[in-house]
């Protein structure tokens, strides 16, 4: 059914992003290979989405290159994304992921199946019939999140899954991003949140201005920042 | 038709020539709609989602189109399907495929602009799930088709109504044949025609109420699929 | 994806039902006929009466697209009709002569009459359409020509020619030419008090009449002459010769003809059958 090339590593070799006068992206590089998940932090502004674009494929560098697998310019095989505000298709809850699902050429008869399971593992078990675009909030990221697993990615990338949810849904959606980890996709995602950031991460990139200023395993980043500007953000001052 | 009869006695009695234009007005009206939407649904998507010079000047030709004056329709339709024209041997001038082509050409517009729009607007909600998904162009199209149905409705029903409502072009390339193309808005013009003033009103009036009920059955089809499918 | 197949099987049914409307006709279109004849028969209820019964007889169905003589002329000229019927006898002539149509057959006449207000307010009351005509001119008093190229426009302008007036030239705001059928030029007369010309059929069987009234008739210039030729099947060989001379053969048989004259609205007969009267 699938073919046997792989969408990893994940790597951005200097790339950049130039639109107009402005710098999105400034010289990236990035290696985003299996295991625990890496966590973009930054202030708002700094390029997290767009890094998180063109990861996905979804955008092109103005220089530089993005490989998947070795591979430049393949679309979006076995990566998924959800975006910070993702669009619900005008459908029923299940119908929303049997259309990732139909996209991602999953037999119609593994359907229900299919879509019983991601619905309990993102708990909401019991809306197969709600229109997708009546749920709130949360419960729309959720889905989205559903939606996006459908695919079976082995990389999944969240732009700020969190953000403007309370505690409880930020919960349910944390944990499910520990279950997914744990599953053995590659998780790569953005936040604002320090806390939400040592919860989840193994890896820390930290973004200013389009431009990686520090990376390395959650735990050194957290106990040892190497600059003056990780140190700054971590003590929560304003990075401008 | 009884002359001496009001419109409402006609209606309440079920008079069989009335039923027969009814009908033929329905039938005519609804095939134009369907053709019409085969043509101008696509249409519009395709304009919706593609790039091209020239892309703006379309639209604004496009949206212009919704005003087609009828009876210039008419007339192109009559020359081309006159026996003298080159559709001429299709021998379909006063019939009412001829109708339905006619209708068809004045509805595409409407349908294929409103859906544009509705496409369009869609589109910029969709376009990056739908590329994150990995969703071929046709593919796009189709999804965007799908989940604007409600809305596209509303453009299907636009141009019923212009077909329904319309005289100009029907009565150049029908002719207006009692019992054959004799349309509501044919028939309208041919008891205006004959002063009898009462009867062409009660006709206006009975086809005012019958484009009211296509659309309330269409708006009742629309709020209940909403319910299940938002 | 139920949804999906319900919308694929819809479009399949609503194809299937454009296909039906655009082909299914076609078969009843058999035994038919296309004439294209004026306003003043159909308006005045004429073809109602006797198309059943040569219906009847034949099996033949007529459909009758009335315009104005001059455009029904056209319709016979692109070969867009099997048969036309209608009343300018100089035009049908022509037809015939240019190689449009392969016999004029004369069917029956109707006559004129001058139409205006009750009160008459041009005072032209009578018999003498060409005096009235000439004093409703020298007066400025309102009239409302068709001004379609109809056979009552023909008529009209032939009257205003015997009355030595050139409407062209002599027109003002009191002559108002509307391009528009028997019907409408009576609605408009009947809306603005006005004179017009109009056929006795239409007028009799006109109910929206307001102030109006016959104001003259019975002037022999008044007659109007109504002839009926097969387009001819040489120039457009579409036309369906066997089914369009049955008509014409009808029409000016005595069977025909008694129906004609049979018609009546209110006790008055409309139309004078005159097949026979040579020379009509």
């Amino acid at each position: 059914m699938r073919a046997p090339l792989t969408d990893l590593p994940v790597a951005f070799e200097d790339v950049s992003l130039r639109i107009r006068d402005f710098t999105i992206l400034d010289r990236v590089s990035l290696h985003l290979a299996p295991g625990a998940p890496t966590v973009l932090i930054g202030p708002n502004g700094s390029g997290k989405t767009t890094l998180l674009r063109v990861a996905m494929g979804l955008i092109e560098p103005t220089a530089g290159r993005v490989t998947w697998g070795g591979r430049e310019h393949i679309p979006p095989q076995r990566r998924a994304i959800v975006f910070q505000r993702p669009a619900m298709l005008r459908r029923s809850t299940a119908a929303n992921i049997e259309y990732a699902l139909a996209q991602a050429g999953a037999m119609r008869s593994d359907w229900p199946a299919h879509v019983a399971e991601l619905l309990g593992l993102v708990g909401l078990a019991g809306f197969e019939a709600r229109p997708a675009r009546r749920l709130s909030g949360g419960e729309q990221q959720r889905l989205a999140l559903a939606r996006a697993l459908a695919r079976d990615p082995e990389i999944l990338f969240l732009d700020e899954p969190t953000a403007s949810l309370d505690p409880a849904a930020t919960k349910a959606i944390e944990d499910v991003i520990r279950t997914v980890a744990a599953r053995g996709i590659k998780v790569v995602m953005s936040t604002h949140d320090l806390g939400e950031a040592r919860r989840l991460a193994g890896e820390i990139v930290l973004l200013h201005r389009g431009h990686v200023v520090e990376s390395g395993t959650a735990a050194d980043f957290f106990a040892g920042p190497k600059t003056d500007a990780a140190r700054r953000f971590i003590a929560g001052e304003l990075l401008i | 038709m009884p002359s001496d009869l009001t419109a409402v006695q006609l209606v309440l009695s079920a008079d069989p020539e009335l039923m027969g234009i009814v009908s033929l007005s329905l039938t005519v009206s609804l095939a134009a709609v369907a053709c019409a939407a085969l043509i101008g649904i696509p249409l519009g998507a395709l304009i919706a989602l593609t790039r091209f010079p020239g892309r703006e000047a379309c639209i604004v030709v496009l949206n212009a189109l919704m005003g087609l004056p009828p009876v210039v329709v008419g007339l192109a339709v009559y020359l081309l399907l006159s026996r003298s024209g080159p559709l001429g041997s299709w021998g379909l001038l006063f019939t009412p495929q001829a109708m339905v082509i006619a209708q068809a050409i004045l509805v595409t517009p409407i349908i294929a602009a409103l859906a544009r729009q509705t496409i369009e607007d869609l589109w910029v909600e969709y376009r990056e799930e739908l590329a994150a998904m990995n969703v071929g162009p046709l593919g796009r199209i189709a999804t965007l088709i799908w989940d604007g149905r409600f809305s596209l409705t509303t453009a299907l029903l636009a141009g019923f109504g212009r077909a329904a409502a319309e005289v100009g072009a029907v009565i150049i390339v029908g002719g207006n044949i009692d019992g054959f193309t004799r349309t509501m808005t044919t028939a309208i013009a041919l008891e205006t025609s004959k002063g009898d003033l009462p009867l062409a009103i009660g006709l206006g009036i009975v086809l005012i109420a019958i484009v009211i009920v296509v659309n309330a059955l269409a708006w009742g089809a629309r709020r209940a699929g909403e319910r299940f499918s938002g | 994806m139920k949804n999906r197949m319900n919308t694929r099987r819809s479009l399949i049914a609503l194809a299937a039902l454009a296909t039906f409307t655009l082909t299914s006709p076609v078969s009843a279109q058999d035994k038919s006929i296309v004439v294209s004849s004026t306003t003043s028969t159909q308006d005045s209820g004429l073809f109602g009466h006797i198309l059943p019964l040569f219906k009847a007889k034949t099996g033949i169905d007529v459909k009758v697209v009335s315009q104005g003589t001059g455009q029904a002329l056209d319709t016979g000229r692109r070969g867009d009709a099997d048969v036309v019927f209608v009343h300018a006898k100089p035009q049908e002539e022509k037809f015939v002569a240019d190689g449009f149509g392969v016999k004029r057959f004369p069917v029956m006449y109707n006559d004129f009459v001058l139409i205006g207000p009750k009160n008459d307010p041009a005072g032209v009351k009578g018999r003498d359409i060409v005096a009235a005509l000439k004093t409703i001119k020298e007066k400025s008093a309102p009239f409302i020509s068709r001004g379609d190229r109809s056979g009552t426009h023909a008529a009209e302008l032939n009257l205003w020619k015997i009355a030595a007036v050139d409407i062209a030239k002599d027109k003002g705001a009191w002559y108002k030419e509307i391009g528009q059928g028997m019907g409408a030029a009576l609605n408009t007369a009947s809306a603005s008090n006005a004179y017009v010309l109009a056929d006795r059929g239409t007028w009799l069987s006109f109910k929206n009449r307001g102030d109006l009234a016959i104001i003259v008739e019975g002037d022999n210039r008044l007659f109007n002459q109504y002839g009926v030729i097969l387009v001819n099947p040489a120039k457009h060989p579409t036309v369906k010769k066997d089914f369009g001379q049955a008509f014409i053969d009808w029409l000016v048989s005595a069977e025909g003809q008694k129906a004609i004259t049979d018609y009546k609205i209110g006790g008055q007969q409309l139309f004078f059958a005159n097949a026979t009267v040579p020379g009509a």
